[in-house]
């Protein structure tokens, strides 16, 4: 049952690997034909992820399990977008346009905004000069922190020299080997995929 | 040490988390009523991709793929605006397009406002494509085609209808490539348009990704870098502007020295009450 | 809607989730609830509108038949919603899985692998910055060192990673700097939101 997904992947990556290296238009035609088609999937995948949530939150309501009441909310709130906005769009001047604008976009930028305060509050009561390392650690970002934001160039004019020299030299150190060691994972894990040695993507059988 | 002080450091290890978040919210807002402007550092990244585009010869053609959406907006719309208006200043020519499904409004308020403010007209001297679903794929399609990837514009104008988009068709026809992201569209513009199809890039990020791009730029595969809210208000300083970027940096100090104060007294307490020893 | 309500509904929604800064309450989990749900249907949405309606229905219309691939392969995905048809999906997230590992092979190598090396051994920087160029080398071949668990970090090894996590904690101290920066300005934003928009407490942009 497995080995038929298995030649899928191999056939996929090892074309989508040549696509790279053959720069002839028929090539680069047919590489734009599968990304359209993988496109097409990911969208039935959202339907799947949507599917479960709906499933999730109509148990609650139907069980009355606790908070109950709120996946009504949910409930509503995403069959009302969902609906409208595949019969009437949701480009500039449609009624899922506006919900977005007013109800989406202050939602997920205080959601993000909440963030300020209990980042302050966690460097309060965890950011702590344990060690060597932490200190190290907290001595940098103290800087980075100081020395980015204008108050920092008006203490000491040499604070944004600093910084940017942390940035240009043991952060761009580190941040590339970590690139690098990225890479090789992605790599060898890809590899791993289409050569069929992975095949945890499948599940269990 | 003796009793009395050492409850002092122990209670304000008990500190009611509540206080320091009336703390930050003061911070923020007193700021923002009472603005000092602070004066703005520019960075030598920030300077290098406001130089990238200022010497593009006029008429210049860029491709811009602002990718944002209303959560980070806060970082990333002052940036497109100030960028936007430096290429309107300058003559370029912006071909805009978006990878994010929420975008498009942001954008084209951006692109009417900036475009207004320096007396430039849609279709004539700047192109807003809209969006296409599919992140990578879609970049990987403008190294061959637009027209495929965006047979229309935003409105629905055929893209073959627009006279200023006539022999611009993949990423080898615009000398620059300006990506604004707040996620990982950023490296994908990276690996595509600027290495694999050695495209001059300059990439504006949040404050969140700035410092994981410092490798790009020390290998040339991006020519400047504008990070954040700082970055945004920086890019305004060289440009005269006094948008929400600028606006909000005062605010961003004062938060930024609360914090700082937080940890050291943190760590005070922390070290006075023995409580490093304990732990 | 008129702005102004759209202002007081997104200023509600605003305060709603602050108010979790005081203690988790029904506000709170009704914001919360209303945003997943929405921002799960408004994806649904973007989706159909962006890629199933023109790639698969607009193709389909004009009597290109090949979009019946990518659409079975959308279909049998969400056989994983039932225990009995899971296994036909696989076929599906064999494809999509086959497509995005044979892209990330060539474009990591090019350009967080040979484009980072090809800079990595470029000659050092005349004068002195010489030294930031040695540093450099330094961090990058530490840090590497120590991501290498193949071998005990004992002896120079355990040295040479020693010196890698120094380097490390400088990259994260500059990255925690700057989400901090991040966080406090999506703050900010809000806060001009509120007082600007909705309060009218600031001039306006």
């Amino acid at each position: 049952m497995r080995f038929g997904p298995l030649l899928v992947t191999f056939v996929t990556g090892a074309l989508l690997v040549a696509f790279f290296f053959v720069p002839h238009h028929a090539a680069q035609e047919a590489q734009s034909v599968m990304l359209d088609w993988a496109n097409v999937v990911y969208a039935f995948a959202l339907v799947l992820g949507s599917v479960s949530l709906w499933t999730a939150h109509q148990k609650k309501v139907t069980t009355r399990a606790p908070g109950w009441i709120y996946s009504v909310v949910t409930l509503a709130s995403l069959a009302f977008v969902t609906i409208w906005g595949c019969v009437q769009g949701v480009e500039e001047g449609t009624a899922v346009n506006a919900f977005y604008n007013t109800v989406n976009a202050p939602l997920a930028s205080t959601m993000f905004a909440l963030l300020a305060f209990f980042i302050a509050s966690a460097a309060f009561r965890a950011f702590r000069a344990r060690n060597a390392e932490a200190t190290l650690l907290l001595v940098t970002a103290i800087v980075m922190m100081i020395g980015r934001v204008s108050i920092g160039e008006y203490l000491w004019p040499g604070f944004p020299k600093v910084t940017e020299w942390l940035l240009d030299v043991p952060n761009l150190a580190a941040k590339r080997a970590v690139a690098i060691g990225v890479g090789l994972g992605a790599i060898s894990t890809a590899l791993k995929i289409i050569l069929g040695i992975d095949r945890s993507y499948l599940g269990r059988s | 040490m003796n009793g009395p002080r050492q409850s002092i450091w122990t209670r304000l290890l008990r500190l009611d988390r509540r206080i320091i978040f009336v703390l930050i919210a003061l911070a923020t807002a007193i700021p923002l009523l009472r603005p000092v402007n602070l004066p703005i550092a520019v960075s030598p990244r920030v300077r290098a991709a406001y130089d990238t585009v200022d010497k593009l010869p006029r008429g210049s053609y860029v491709l811009m793929s602002l990718d944002y959406e209303p959560d980070i907006m806060a970082e990333l719309q002052p940036m497109a605006k100030a960028v936007l208006r430096h290429c309107f200043r300058k003559g370029l020519k912006p071909v805009v397009l978006t990878l994010y499904p929420a975008a498009p409004g942001l954008i084209e308020e951006a692109l009417r406002v900036s475009a207004t403010a320096e007396g430039k007209k849609r279709n004539v001297d700047y192109v807003f494509l809209g969006y296409k679903s599919g992140s990578q794929s879609v970049i990987l399609g403008l190294g061959e085609s637009i027209r495929t990837m965006f047979p229309t514009d935003f409105w629905g104008t055929p893209l073959n209808q627009i006279p200023m988009m006539k022999g611009h068709n993949s990423f080898a026809d615009f000398p620059l490539v300006i990506n604004l992201s707040g996620s990982s569209i950023a490296d994908y513009y990276v690996r595509i348009a600027a290495t694999r199809y050695r495209r001059p890039m300059i990439l504006g990020s949040t404050a969140v990704m700035t410092a994981d791009y410092y490798p790009y730029l020390s290998a040339g595969q991006i020519l400047g870098l504008i990070g954040g809210m700082k970055g945004a208000a920086e890019y305004e300083r060289l440009m005269d502007l006094f948008g929400d970027a600028r606006r909000g940096m005062d605010a961003q100090s004062l938060v930024h020295v609360v914090i700082v104060v937080l940890v050291i007294l943190g760590n005070l307490a922390l070290f006075s009450s023995g409580g490093l020893r304990r732990s | 809607m008129n702005p102004v309500t759209q202002n007081w509904i997104a200023a509600f929604l605003t305060l709603c989730v602050f108010s979790f800064l005081y203690r988790d309450n029904p506000f709170y989990r009704f914001a919360e609830h209303l945003f997943v749900g929405a921002a799960a249907g408004y994806l649904l949405a973007v989706q159909y509108q962006n890629v199933i309606k023109p790639n698969v229905i607009g193709e389909m219309n004009q009597g290109n038949m090949l979009p019946l691939v990518p659409l079975a392969l959308g279909i049998i995905l969400l056989g994983r919603l039932w225990p009995r048809t899971s296994g036909i999906a696989r076929w599906s997230l064999a494809f999509y899985v086959g497509i995005y590992s044979g892209i990330a092979i060539p474009s990591y190598l090019q350009a967080q692998i040979f484009a980072q090396l090809a800079d990595q051994v470029k000659p050092f920087a005349p004068g002195w910055g010489a030294v930031n160029s040695a540093l450099i080398l330094i961090g990058f071949i530490t840090v590497l060192s120590y991501f290498f668990f193949s071998a005990a970090h004992r002896g120079l090894h355990g040295l040479s990673a020693r010196i890698g996590i120094w380097f490390l904690m400088v990259a994260f101290g500059a990255s925690f700097g700057y989400t901090v920066m991040a966080r406090v300005s999506l703050l900010i934003a809000r806060m001009q939101f509120l007082l600007r928009d909705w309060l009218h407490l600031l001039p306006p942009a």
